[in-house]
C-alpha cells in the first residue's frame, strides 16, 4: 500500500527566492519529494522572502526547501528565516540547496536551517533528512537546537 | 486533544485556518466539531452561489484565468478562497502541488489579504476530487469567506462528480479541442452553469465558442453563457468575472447533478468507513463478495 495508509504525507513547500531563473535542481528535488510520498506544494521562479512564507503560513506546510543558484543566498536565506519567525512558524523546518560554499553555511545554519545540500547530492539522502528532522525535536527554523544535517556534497 | 488553533482560525489567523484544513484532511477534527467552535455556515444571500467548480481538460488554461478572475474579484473587495486540487499518484501517494505557480495574484500584497489559495492533493480518492473538499468548503464559508472556487482537473467522469458537488459548474474550453475530444466533453459540457473559451487570441476559439453555442441551443432550457477570454492577454476577463458573480444555475441537469452528489456520497461513505481495510483484505482473499462488502458498509452507518 502507499505511505498514505501509514501516516499523513508532509506537504513541503519547494521555493525559489530572488532573481535566479535556474529551476533544474529544485525540480528534481520536488519530484524526489513527491516519489517518496510527499506533498508538494512548488512555488515557481523568482518569489520574494514574504511570498514564501505567506505560501508556507496558507499551505500549512511542514517543510520548505529554499533553492538558490544565484549567489543571494546568503541574503536570502536568512530572510526568509527571519519572516518565518515573525510570524511565529517557528516549526517550520527550512533545508536549503543550490549553489552554497561551505564557507557560507556556517551562518546559514545558525539562522535555523537545518541542512544545506549541494549538487551531486543523492536525492535519497534529502529524504534521509527529512526523516531523521522529524523524529529529533525542535527542529524548526525558530527552536532551540544546534543540530543540522551534515551533507555530502 | 484540544483545538486552540479552531478559536484562533475564527479570530482571523491564516496558519491556524491552513491548520484546521489539514486536520480535517487528516481525519484528525471532524466538520461537526470544528463547526461548534467556528460556527454556523451562512446562507447564501439571494441565490447566489457560494461555491464554484472551475473544471476543464488539462491545459486549457484554468490557472491562468482563475488568476485572473480572482484579481478582478479582490478589488471588488470580494473574499475569496480558492481549493485548487490536483491529483495524488495512486502508487506513491505524492503529489506535485503547481498551481501557484500561475496563481500569481495571491502575491499581490495589496490585495492578498482578500485570497486564500491552498493546494489540496486527491490522496486517497485518487483520481476524483478529494470528499474533503465539501468540509474545507464548509469551514471556509463558516470562517467568513465569502465565496469558495474550486478548480479541479477535468479530465473524466470522477472529476465530473466533484464539480457537481459545488453550486454552480464554470467549464473552460479552449480554440482547436477537436471534434473527437468534443463528443468526449459531453459529459461535462452538459452540467456547465457557464463556459470559458479560454485562449480566445489563438485562432479557432471564436469558432469553437460558437459550436458550444449551437450545442446548447439544441438542448431544452435556457442556453448557459458563453464567452471567450484570453486569459495571456486580459481580454474579457472582467466581463467574465462579472458574469460569473451573479450566475444563476442553468437549472437543464437538476437531476444528473444529484446524480452525480449521491455517487460522490456514496464513495465518500465507503472511503471513509473504518472497516474499509479490512473489507479489501476479505475481497482479495475471496472470502466475501461485494454485494456483503457493501452491506457491511452500509450497516454501519445505519446504526
Amino acid at each position: 500500500m502507499p505511505p498514505t495508509t501509514m501516516s499523513e504525507p508532509w506537504r513541503i513547500v519547494v521555493a525559489k527566492p530572488g532573481l535566479d531563473g535556474h529551476d533544474r535542481g529544485a525540480k528534481v528535488v520536488a519530484r524526489a519529494l513527491r516519489d517518496a510520498g510527499n506533498e508538494v506544494i512548488y512555488t515557481g521562479l523568482r518569489r520574494s522572502a514574504q511570498q514564501i512564507v505567506d505560501t508556507v503560513r496558507d499551505e500549512d506546510a511542514r517543510f520548505l526547501g529554499l533553492s538558490s543558484l544565484s549567489g543571494a543566498h546568503e541574503h536570502l536565506f536568512p530572510k526568509v528565516c527571519e519572516l518565518l519567525k515573525q510570524q511565529g512558524l517557528n516549526d517550520v523546518i527550512v533545508f536549503g540547496g543550490g549553489i552554497i560554499p561551505l564557507g557560507d553555511r556556517e551562518p546559514l545554519y545558525a539562522c535555523g536551517i537545518r541542512a544545506i545540500f549541494g549538487p551531486g547530492t543523492p536525492t535519497s539522502e534529502i529524504l534521509e533528512f527529512i526523516e531523521q528532522a522529524t523524529q529529533l525535536e525542535n527542529t524548526g527554523v525558530g527552536q532551540d537546537s544546534d543540530w543540522y544535517w551534515t551533507s555530502s556534497a | 486533544m484540544t483545538f486552540e488553533f479552531l478559536e484562533q482560525a475564527k479570530s482571523g489567523d491564516r496558519r491556524s485556518l491552513a491548520r484546521t484544513l489539514s486536520c480535517l484532511e487528516n481525519g484528525l477534527v471532524k466538520i461537526e466539531e470544528v463547526l461548534d467552535v467556528i460556527g454556523l455556515v451562512p446562507h447564501a444571500a439571494n441565490d447566489d452561489w457560494q461555491t464554484l467548480a472551475i473544471t476543464g481538460a488539462p491545459g486549457v488554461g484554468k490557472s491562468c484565468l482563475l488568476d485572473g478572475l480572482l484579481r478582478s474579484w479582490a478589488e471588488k473587495g470580494l473574499r475569496v478562497a480558492v481549493l485548487a486540487v490536483d491529483p495524488s499518484s495512486p502508487r506513491t501517494g505524492g503529489a506535485l502541488l503547481g498551481d501557484r505557480v500561475r496563481m500569481t495574484v495571491v502575491d499581490d500584497r495589496e490585495l492578498n489579504e482578500l485570497i486564500y489559495l491552498r493546494s489540496v492533493a486527491t490522496r486517497k480518492a485518487s483520481g476524483s476530487v478529494p470528499v474533503i473538499v465539501e468540509d474545507m468548503t464548509k469551514v471556509l464559508l463558516a470562517l467568513g469567506w465569502q465565496r469558495v472556487v474550486i478548480e479541479t482537473v477535468g479530465a473524466g467522469q470522477s472529476e465530473v462528480r466533484c464539480a457537481a458537488l459545488a453550486d454552480r459548474i464554470v467549464v473552460v474550453e479552449g480554440p482547436a479541442r477537436g471534434d473527437g475530444i468534443q463528443a468526449e466533453k459531453a459529459g461535462l459540457l452538459e452540467l456547465a452553469d457557464a463556459v470559458l473559451v479560454n485562449k480566445s487570441d489563438l485562432p479557432g476559439a471564436e469558432l469553437h465558442a460558437d459550436e458550444i453555442r449551437e450545442s446548447f441551443e439544441l438542448g431544452a432550457g435556457n442556453s448557459p453563457p458563453v464567452l471567450l477570454t484570453s486569459a495571456i492577454h486580459g481580454n474579457g476577463i472582467t466581463e467574465a468575472a462579472e458574469m460569473l458573480l451573479t450566475l444563476s444555475s442553468s437549472g437543464r441537469s437538476i437531476r444528473a447533478r444529484w446524480r452525480e452528489r449521491l455517487l460522490a456520497y456514496h464513495e465518500r461513505k465507503i472511503l471513509e468507513s473504518p472497516q474499509l481495510e479490512e473489507l479489501l483484505e476479505k475481497l482479495a482473499k475471496g472470502s466475501i463478495l461485494l454485494d456483503e462488502a457493501l452491506q457491511i458498509i452500509g450497516g454501519e452507518h445505519n446504526e
